[in-house]
């Protein structure tokens, strides 16, 4: 006989999940008390979003699903933010919440929420434990369905009940039962065959690389496709870093905060080969149009997202990896010479505002060049959200390494737990999380986190004082009507960090950013880097 | 325009309240929708009748699709699919009134199923147009109470919605 909570660690350690991130509370306490002697190491968190967030950083760069647990009622509700964020930017999780006693469920007990019926739209899949007998195979699907197909956090529901009860663990199958999960992998080869006459038929074609191409671990297969074919491709902000972005090929990131020449290219195309994106409303405006102007081939592995937003003249539903493989296959090449001189004429008369400012203060855009050139090339960049999200988006060199980010929700404070989880995931790797002193203030909370479990993330601070990206558009839309984005000058970021025990610095102008940038990079442990910017500096 | 789309779905608790939250979120209208279990007790149908443009049914299809609990779906075009819906309709018909309203029923081979001084309880299967027929008939007699199923139906002929089950 086992209980529930030794059913769960077993099958966890089945799933050969090595790292938990979480918060303890009663309702889960009967897990942490085997999970203490079972060898999985947990990183213990300072507030429930920021575990599912620093999950969502390992399972990003680990590739497969990680795990987050939380107490039941206010715990488990504090991960919704981070399923929601995980939801839209179809990262693969595994949420373990704790709940009240199956036979108090209802009854508006203490610390009792209904975590499965509140995160539903959040979730792929959702599950509430009834039997610990189920256990097993819950744990099993669980791991599957966050992981297959288009992935994404699948929340387990366990009362405390459940994880006490007893069973007789000998005959109980642990096989997946999931009659109506069939996702597709391989795309229809009659698809196939329309896209490869499309591409030759085409005198303007375009791929448009969105972050299914990273989810499904395909930048070797795009970049082979790319190369084969002779196709220019741009990339979403979550396609970033898929093709280097020195690559011949690759014309930039499209969108409201991209590069005009991609954005060009965009709209001159005749040929719009979208590749595991979604095409939402930041990375395209006037969607309708777009589908007018020019033939549109959606390749994804969720049909759902085929036609959602944009009129598909040939859906393709399928992983992107074997897509790009299958397309790479048929020997398919472009005939668009003209189109890439163009498009080349257009990238290089591009010129970027990275020039130190001459009064004084720092451009924000070259110091992130500067930070992401200073870096190895396979290092990580933890992207937050405001107007950092756009200049770190817009001017990182990507070099084979990967930039996260919570593209989907938009969720500030992503970057900082989303760093640690990636540094957990691997340790060799380089990781800096960009965020801005709004975002800095929504999970400084964490810095105890990396300090307690020696996490060494470099956290950069781009502070403004201000939560500019609204003070930006309050600028343009409401007149300069700036209302609730000034955050004044506390706290003192630097004497902060000291508080954790963690080193910083501050820098204040273009002509100290560079020794800076390397002193931060060569911190062995946890380190931050404060770098003052103005408040007038915009976006683009 | 209405439409039907029949979905197989497992015969789980939840389910149908992640259906009709789907219906919620995505802005998608639900006309009506009827569920019960089918000839494998693992498995429920359910009839939606929903009301929208193409584009609008083919998103519904596709979530509806995407769903972990969802088998198999299938769009029921009205001229090759039985449809049907059940009505309990009560309506006040004293002494007076009673025979007119028995009438009624007749022409539309309903059945009286209840009586009382005041009232006649009045029940009908049929195409759900024809419940809506009925309905206006019946109006001028003061209707107190209307009991409808939703619709539920079947393709026309040997053709079923195809789904297999697959082998674990």
């Amino acid at each position: 006989m086992i209980t529930g909570a030794q059913a769960l660690v077993a099958a966890l350690k089945k799933q050969n999940v090595n790292i938990i991130f979480g918060y303890p509370g009663v309702a889960i306490c009967p897990f942490y008390n085997e999970l203490s002697a079972s060898g999985i190491r947990h990183i213990l968190v300072r507030q429930e979003q920021n575990a599912g967030h620093a999950a969502s950083g390992y399972a990003r760069i680990n590739g497969r699903p990680a795990v987050c647990a939380a107490t039941s009622g206010p715990g488990a509700v504090n991960l919704i933010t981070a399923l929601a964020t995980a939801y839209m930017d179809s990262i693969p999780l595994v949420a373990i919440t704790g709940q009240v006693s199956s036979d108090l469920l209802g009854r508006d007990v203490f610390q009792e929420a209904d975590i499965t019926g509140a995160a539903e739209p959040f979730t792929k899949y959702s599950y509430l434990v009834k039997d610990p007998a189920d256990i097993p195979r819950i744990v099993n699907e669980a791991f599957y369905i966050a992981g297959t197909g288009r992935p994404g956090p699948v929340l387990i529901d366990l009362p405390i009940d459940i994880q006490q009860a007893e069973f007789d663990e000998t005959d109980v199958p642990d096989a997946q039962h999931l009659p109506g999960y069939n996702p597709t992998t391989k795309g229809h080869k009659g698809q196939i065959n329309r896209v490869v006459s499309a591409i030759k038929r085409a005198k303007k074609p375009l791929l448009c690389i969105g972050g299914g191409v990273i989810s499904a671990n395909a930048q070797n297969e795009l970049r082979t496709l790319c190369e084969t074919a002779g196709l220019p491709a741009v990339s979403t902000m979550m396609g970033l870093g898929a093709l280097p972005t020195t690559h011949s090929n690759y014309f930039g990131m499209l969108g409201t905060h991209g590069h005009p020449y991609a954005n060009y290219a965009v709209q001159q195309a005749d040929l719009l080969i979208i590749i595991g994106a979604r095409v939402g409303d930041r990375a395209v405006s006037a969607p309708e149009a777009l589908g007018r102007r020019a033939k549109i081939v959606h390749i994804d592995v969720d049909p759902a997202e085929i036609g959602k937003n944009l009129g598909t003249t040939i859906p393709v539903v399928g992983d992107a990896k074997t897509v790009l493989d299958q397309l790479t296959q048929t020997g398919a090449k472009a005939n668009c010479g003209i189109w890439m001189d163009d498009l080349d004429d257009h990238r290089r008369l591009y010129r970027p505002d990275l020039d130190p400012r001459p009064n004084g203060g720092i451009n924000p855009k070259g110091f992130l060049r500067t930070v992401s050139l200073a870096m190895e090339n396979d290092s990580i960049i933890v992207g937050d959200v405001g107007q950092n999200q756009t200049w770190t988006a817009g001017n990182i060199m990507m070099r084979g390494g990967k930039f996260l980010t919570s593209g989907g929700m938009g969720t500030m404070g992503y970057s900082i737990p989303a760093a640690i989880g990636a540094k957990l995931a691997d340790p060799q790797r380089q990781v800096v999380a960009v965020c801005g002193d709004g975002s800095f203030q929504m999970s400084m909370c964490e810095l105890a986190t990396a300090v307690q479990h020696n996490v060494p993330i470099k956290i950069i601070v781009m502070n403004n004082h201000s939560l500019g990206m609204v003070l930006e558009y309050q600028t343009q839309q409401y007149n300069g009507n700036h209302f609730a984005v000034e955050l004044g000058s506390s706290p003192d970021i630097c004497a902060l960090a000291a508080a954790y025990g963690i080193p910083s610095r501050c820098v204040t102008d273009d002509s100290q950013t560079d020794e800076a940038i390397r002193r931060l990079l060569d911190q062995p442990g946890p380190a931050l880097l404060e770098c003052r910017i103005s408040p007038d500096e915009a976006s683009r | 325009m209405k439409r039907t789309i029949s979905v197989l779905v497992e015969n789980k608790a939840g389910v149908l309240s992640r259906v009709s939250g789907l219906f919620a979120r995505r802005g998608f209208n639900i006309n009506s929708l009827a569920v019960g279990e089918t000839e494998d007790p693992a498995v429920s149908r359910m009839t939606i009748v929903s009301d929208g443009d193409e584009h609008t049914i083919e998103q519904v299809e596709k979530q509806l699709n995407k769903m972990i609990d969802t088998l198999k779906i299938k769009r029921l075009e009205d001229s090759s699919a039985t449809r049907r819906e059940l009505i309990l309709i009560k309506v006040g018909a004293g002494t007076h009134q009673r025979g007119e309203v028995i009438d009624i029923a007749r022409v539309f081979g309903a059945k009286v199923v209840d009586i009382s001084t005041t009232t006649l309880t009045v029940e009908h299967s049929d195409r759900p147009e024809r419940i809506d027929l009925l309905v206006d008939l019946l109006t001028p007699y003061k209707i107190k109470e209307v009991a409808r199923t939703g619709t539920v139906a079947l393709e026309k002929g040997a053709g079923t919605i195809g789904y297999k089950p697959k082998k674990d």
